[in-house]
């Protein structure tokens, strides 16, 4: 399907779903932060799966998991990735 | 041996990413006791020690913040890349990389252990953590990781000090084959999803098997990481740390004020009347005796917060805090050391080089001292017994460890609100992000947290027998003299009772004694001086031996009244006074305007917060 294919955002991924980044919108997040984001493997073509999503109902802050690590980001980080569910 | 004269040390540094456990390697290799905790950014500058070779010649170890790669995007980030390039000021570049790798994330670790073997220095990778990588299941082949890397690889766990002889040999001989062709070998860089790429490959090739186990701390997470049940558990561990600090404290610290109390009366007993035996009653037994007696509080919070730091829990706790944080412009980030600095406001400055975004740490710097330290316990510890009944609200609920909480709160609450004008005045910017690792749980070792309570009491105790120690016989003896005339009080005609006078006209309106403001003076040095000064100040001016006696505490229940007990205890939620967390503001700072700015709005919000606190508690007659 079209609309899977150009890929929906991380930030609007269920929970526990496994998916593949397959676009990030590097110039909506802080430089600083993008590079911190690349060095913890957080980039295109990356498997990553939401574990944990805000506190009280809130969107914010998101844990995801990369193969055998789990990183906090930022709703805003999420918003700038494009994945595919898999 | 008659070597020639060694032109200096070789020198081998410890490399890798966060939580890898270079600090734990550290302390197994070196015997010192550097800081380890389960969470990324522990350690923030660098540390040097000898480790002994076995041919009896040592070598300089240097223990190095972690890092994710040499684009350093933080403070401690950058410690790292300079020194491992020979960047940094005043050390030559290290002869051997200690290569520290995480078993179980190899993939991670693998692309900036990458960068760091393209150095082209000697390098050996202690493949640390595979009692963990076990754990999850994963067999490793460390010498088909070493075949990949083109580096000796050896297996270690770092906490348990296994594999330490193989790694000590490990780098004899990359120290050799240096010595031998002390020219570097750069290798070809590759780009990150290049690394990144070769990572996983080598990964795959490491891990021999991986056996499906059921994942321990994933389980643990969905619990305290559940956007419902997560903050309430934090927040109820909160609070009973801060029942525990009194309730569990009490018989323990009765018993020191007993023993301070035999021990004054054998000195009654043993020496004459006179100014020797003042000055040990006066001075030392009552002044730093009444600091000494909260030893047992002091290591019950520090129990709470090194089994939060040792099993992991507090990033989860930065996650709940995180969206709190973003409120008033901060991140989870900040939250780590603003929670270490519920201990000491010393380290929690530090920590806060593993901020990426200047703003956000200058923030942090700025508001570390509102947080409750632990020398603060004694202030708020004597005046609360003093004051406060030992009553039990809703049932179980201690009112004074209640009150403490509050206290708690107070900074808290004022250092988020001072964040948030900060954010939008001095240090306005972008707000920051939050990018932090989860790191696995792990059970805290018995071992490691005695190691780590005793050097908490070992430094409150040094304190106590130098700084306070000191502040105290110069306020005992400028309370001493000159002596009183017949029927004058000593207070009134000795040297520091004509200062506390004078200043006294300040703080008169809120609701300070005379007393309070002179201990305020010696407090500068550090608060628990308040407390030390305050029982001095006391002893001396009690008519009689029985007076002198007497605790602090119920020297206070008879001389303070309720209202300027809680002006005091709102004065120090406040009040910046220590002179070791301003000398650190101004290093990390690089200058005086940061400290300065930081004492001048702290101190007029302690002047207001108790003169608030002072009018309202009168207003309603308490
Ligand atoms: N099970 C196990 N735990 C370890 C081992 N080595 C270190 N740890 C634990 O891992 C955590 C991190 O260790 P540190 O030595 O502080 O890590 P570090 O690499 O110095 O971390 P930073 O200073 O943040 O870069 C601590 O909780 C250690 O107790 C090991 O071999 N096995
Ligand atoms: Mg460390």
């Amino acid at each position: 399907m079209l609309w899977q294919r150009s890929g929906m955002k991380l930030e609007a991924l269920e929970r526990g779903a496994p998916a593949r980044i397959i676009s990030v919108d590097w110039s909506a997040i802080a430089p600083e932060e993008g590079k911190r984001l690349r060095a913890l493997g957080i980039d295109r073509g990356t498997q990553i799966t939401i574990a944990h999503r805000g506190i009280f109902g809130g969107k914010d802050p998101l844990a995801i998991v990369i193969g055998r690590m789990t990183i906090a980001i930022r709703r805003v980080h999420a918003a700038a990735m494009s994945v595919e569910p898999l | 041996m008659n070597a020639p004269v060694i032109a200096r040390l070789r020198k081998a540094a410890l490399v890798g990413n966060p939580n890898a456990g270079k600090s734990a390697l550290f302390n197994a290799l070196t015997g010192a006791r550097q800081k380890i905790a389960n969470y990324p950014g522990v350690t923030v500058e660098r540390k040097a020690g000898r480790l002994m070779m076995p041919d009896g010649v040592p070598v300089e170890l240097i223990d190095l913040p972690g890092s994710y790669s040499f684009d350093a995007t933080s403070p401690d980030e950058e410690v790292t890349r300079a020194l491992v390039h020979g960047e940094f000021a005043g050390e030559v570049q290290p002869d051997v990389m200690v290569l520290v790798l995480d078993a179980a994330n190899l993939e991670q670790h693998l692309v900036f252990a990458q960068e760091v073997i393209e150095l082209g220095r000697p390098t050996v990778v202690a493949l640390n953590m595979v009692d963990l990588a076990q754990r999850d299941g994963l067999t490793l082949d460390p010498d088909a990781l070493g075949e990949a890397l083109g580096v000796p690889v050896v297996p270690t766990v770092a906490v348990r000090r296994k594999g330490l002889t193989e790694l000590i040999a490990a780098i004899a001989v990359a120290e050799a084959n240096f010595e031998a062709d002390s020219s570097a070998h750069p290798r070809p860089h590759l780009t990150l999803p290049e690394r990144r790429l070769a990572a996983r490959n080598i990964a795959k090739a490491a891990i021999l098997s991986v056996s499906a186990t059921r994942q321990f701390h994933t389980g643990l997470d969905k619990i305290l990481l559940h956007p419902w049940l997560g903050p309430p558990i934090l927040f109820a561990l909160l609070f009973v740390i801060f029942q525990a600090v009194f309730a569990w404290a009490t018989p323990f610290a009765d018993a020191l004020e007993g023993v301070a109390g035999w021990l004054s009366d054998m000195v009654m007993v043993i020496l004459p009347a006179g100014l020797f035996r003042d000055f040990l009653t006066e001075g030392v037994i009552a002044g730093v005796g009444s600091v000494v007696v909260f030893l047992p509080q002091i290591i019950i919070l520090f129990a709470f917060i090194l089994v939060m730091e040792a099993t992991g829990y507090m990033a989860r706790a930065a996650f709940i805090m995180d969206r709190m944080m973003a409120g008033v412009g901060l991140s989870g980030r900040s939250f780590i050391p603003l929670l270490s600095s519920f201990a000491c406001a010393i380290p929690g400055i530090m920590a806060t080089r593993s901020i990426a975004d200047p703003k956000d740490r200058l923030t942090t710097i700025l508001i570390a001292p509102l947080m409750t330290c632990s020398a603060r316990l004694p202030v708020y510890g004597v005046v609360i017994a003093a004051v406060i009944p030992n009553v039990k609200v809703w049932g179980a609920v201690g009112l004074q460890g209640l009150v403490l909480f509050a206290l708690y709160v107070a900074g808290i609450v004022g250092a988020m609100v001072v964040a948030l004008v900060l954010r939008r005045s001095v240090t306005a910017g972008q707000a920051s992000g939050f990018i932090m690792e989860l790191p696995r749980y792990q059970m805290p070792r018995l071992r490691d947290l005695a190691i780590g309570l005793w050097q908490r009491a070992w430094v409150f105790l040094r304190r106590a027998g130098t700084i306070i120690f000191a502040a105290t016989v110069v306020l005992w003896l400028l309370l001493t003299f000159p002596k009183a005339g017949p029927g004058e009080s000593q207070l009134d005609a000795s040297f520091a009772g004509h200062v506390a006078s004078g200043l006294h006209v300040a703080f008169a309106p809120i609701g300070f004694n005379r007393e309070m403001t002179l201990a305020l003076v010696p407090a500068m040095a550090a608060r628990e001086v308040a407390v030390a000064s305050l029982a001095t100040t006391y002893a001396v001016d009690s008519d009689d031996e029985l007076q002198t006696e007497q605790a602090l505490r119920d020297q206070i229940t008879a001389r303070w009244s309720l209202p300027t007990a809680l002006a005091f205890l709102a004065w120090f939620v406040f009040a910046p006074q220590c002179l070791s967390t301003i000398a650190v503001a101004r290093r990390e700072t690089n200058g005086w305007k940061w400290p300065a700015f930081m004492l001048a709005y702290l101190f007029a919000l302690a002047y207001v917060f108790a003169g608030i606190t002072f009018w309202s508690a009168t207003a309603l007659g308490l």
